[in-house]
Formats: structure tokens, C-alpha cells, sequence
């Protein structure tokens, strides 16, 4: 396989502010096993083998409970449902065949649909090898986040207090980007209003599926019903 | 639990989340055959959400807002503003994000 070293650099680039979210974050998830009382080993495999922030978090907790495997699957579909659909908006943009489709499917994690989804990767580079260097990269960051966190946590102090700002500091200027290149700010307005709303009426725990859910029915109802297969 | 029970649920998350990330390539596209297209309206709601998901996911990054105590959550409403209005300014995406990141960073260390 020939590898044309530019790709690798522009994924670089595109996934710095992943980079430090996810360290700081990982470092952060690494800590919290720490002090549950778990040895490096486990938030690093868990790191490694689930690759998901929030679900692993959970896991953590569970794992100090009793065994119940029903409730690891049914916490774990819940948690992960709103990547069934990054996955339905990557269809056009990750390729049907071949070893690079299995690595970008496991690594379609919140951060990296943003990127892989969002960034406008120019002619010249190949978007298909960009966007799988970006996804191994963002996936090593968070491992690495872990192990240090889940190693160092007890001994030394180096986190930067807020340094964690850089996602939301990401996704707020995605969000504007793309709301001024959108022809209409029908799904932007949509996400907006009706996430404050799930989040007032579902609560921290539940509004993200509600909000998905909602949103398919809108445009079930508006869109697709009115404008037959437009 | 003990060390088995603990790697079968550590496994049985990883499938299961692998699962939701997988199922839409299994569900709607169709292997034997690379140029069929999605249903219709497969291809309508992925090209309709990503929109909404990234102002989806603004909102959950803020969804630990206080409303009683809103001084609470000033650092992350101001570095916030910092953010959207650099980018508005400059439009150009690190100069905003690290001007909004060390904004929240002084914030929360030096003056809350």
C-alpha cells in the first residue's frame, strides 16, 4: 500500500483540537478508574475494545456491581443509539468494501463523526485515507488519555483545570460554520430547540434519544410525507 | 464480579457498541451490489441530520447548565461567547478555539 504522507498530515491537523479534548477527557476517565479502585489495565482495555466516553464511564460503575449482563447490553444500546445515526449520515461518505470500512465503523465516535463528517477535506487528498488516519488517530488519543490517567492519576497532579473547554469549544464552532454556509436553518433551528426542549422535559439522562427520535418524526412528517422521495 | 464476569461485560459492551455504529452499513447498503442506493428516505434524513446533531451535541455540552445559579455557569457561558463571536470575527476555526479555550481556562482557574 503506498501511503502518501500529506494525507496523514492534513488528518493531523484537522484532529489536533481532538487531540487535547481527548487526553484531557480520557486522562480524566482514566482518574475516575483509578479511584474507583481499578488497576491501569482496565480503563486502558476498556479504552481500546469499546472506544465510547460515556458508555465506558457507566461500565466503570457497573463493574462494581453485581454481574448483570442484560443491563451492560440495554445501557449500552441506550447510550450508544445516537451513533446509529452518525452511521446512516456516513453512508455516502465511508466506503462500502474493504478494511478501511471496519476501522472507520469502529471508530465513529462522537468526536470523530464531527470531524469526519464536518471537515471539508480538499481535491488533492484522498478523503476516504484522511478521514481513517483521522479516526486511528483520534482513537489512540483517547487511549492514551486513559493509560496516563488510569497510571499517573494517583501520583501526579498535571491537569490543566479546563483545559476539557476545547470540545465544546469545537462543536460551538462547527455549529457556526455550519449555520452560515446552510442554505436553510430548518435541521440547525430543529436541533436547537427541540434538544432544549427533551433536555427540559427527559432530563440529563434520556433527551439525547428523545431529541433523535423527534427529529426523525419531523422529518418523517414535513419533509419526506410532503415532498414524496425529494 | 469476578475477573471473567468482569472481562464478559467489558465485552459485552464493546459488541454491543460496536453494534450501533455498524447496523446502518448492514441495514442500508447493500453488499452484493455497490450501486444500489439507500431507501429514499434513508438518504433524506442523513443528508437532513447532521445539522440538527451538531446543534444537538452544543446543547449537551452545556446540558449541566445552572439556571438557578447562573454566576455558576458563567465560565462556560463567556468562554462560549468568546468563542462564536472570534469565529464570527475571524472565521478561522483554531485562532476561535484557542482564544475560547484559554478564555474558559483563566476564567475557571483565576477569577470563579
Amino acid at each position: 500500500m503506498k501511503r502518501n504522507p500529506s494525507n496523514f498530515r492534513y488528518a493531523w491537523t484537522a484532529s489536533l483540537p481532538v487531540l487535547f479534548g481527548y487526553v484531557t477527557l480520557g486522562f480524566a476517565y482514566g482518574l475516575y478508574m483509578h479511584n474507583l479502585g481499578f488497576s491501569f489495565w482496565y480503563p486502558l482495555l476498556m479504552a481500546m475494545t469499546i472506544y465510547g466516553g460515556s458508555v465506558e464511564f457507566f461500565i466503570a460503575n457497573l463493574l462494581l456491581q453485581q454481574f448483570n449482563p442484560l443491563n451492560v447490553l440495554l445501557i449500552t444500546a441506550v447510550l450508544g443509539f445516537r451513533q446509529f445515526f452518525y452511521g446512516v449520515a456516513m453512508l455516502s461518505k465511508y466506503p462500502q468494501h474493504g478494511w478501511r470500512k471496519w476501522l472507520l465503523i469502529f471508530g465513529l465516535s462522537d468526536e470523530t463523526f464531527v470531524l469526519n463528517y464536518y471537515t471539508k477535506i480538499p481535491a488533492g487528498y484522498d478523503s476516504t485515507v484522511v478521514r481513517t488516519w483521522i479516526s486511528v488517530l483520534d482513537y489512540f488519543y483517547w487511549a492514551f488519555g486513559a493509560l496516563c490517567g488510569g497510571c499517573l492519576g494517583g501520583v501526579l497532579n498535571l491537569q490543566v483545570k479546563g483545559l476539557d473547554f476545547v470540545m465544546t469549544a469545537l462543536f460551538l464552532v462547527l455549529a457556526v460554520e455550519q449555520f452560515l454556509k446552510e442554505k436553510n436553518h430548518w435541521s440547525s433551528l430543529s436541533g436547537l430547540i427541540i434538544t432544549i426542549g427533551c433536555l427540559l422535559v427527559f432530563g440529563k439522562s434520556y433527551f439525547m434519544i428523545a431529541t433523535l427520535l423527534l427529529l426523525v418524526l419531523e422529518y418523517y412528517w414535513f419533509s419526506y410525507r410532503k415532498g414524496g422521495s425529494a | 464480579m469476578s475477573v471473567i464476569q468482569q472481562l464478559v461485560t467489558i465485552a459485552l459492551a464493546a459488541v454491543t457498541n460496536f453494534i450501533t455504529r455498524w447496523l446502518p452499513f448492514q441495514l442500508f447498503t447493500h453488499s452484493k451490489d455497490d450501486r444500489q442506493e439507500p431507501a429514499p428516505f434513508i438518504k433524506g434524513l442523513g443528508a437532513f441530520l447532521p445539522p440538527a446533531i451538531m446543534t444537538m451535541l452544543v446543547v449537551y455540552c452545556y446540558r449541566n447548565l445552572n439556571f438557578v445559579h447562573l454566576n455558576q455557569s458563567l465560565p462556560e457561558l463567556l468562554a462560549g461567547l468568546v468563542t462564536v463571536g472570534v469565529h464570527l470575527w475571524q472565521r478561522k476555526m483554531f485562532l476561535s478555539l484557542t482564544l475560547g479555550t484559554l478564555c474558559y481556562i483563566l476564567l475557571v482557574n483565576f477569577v470563579f
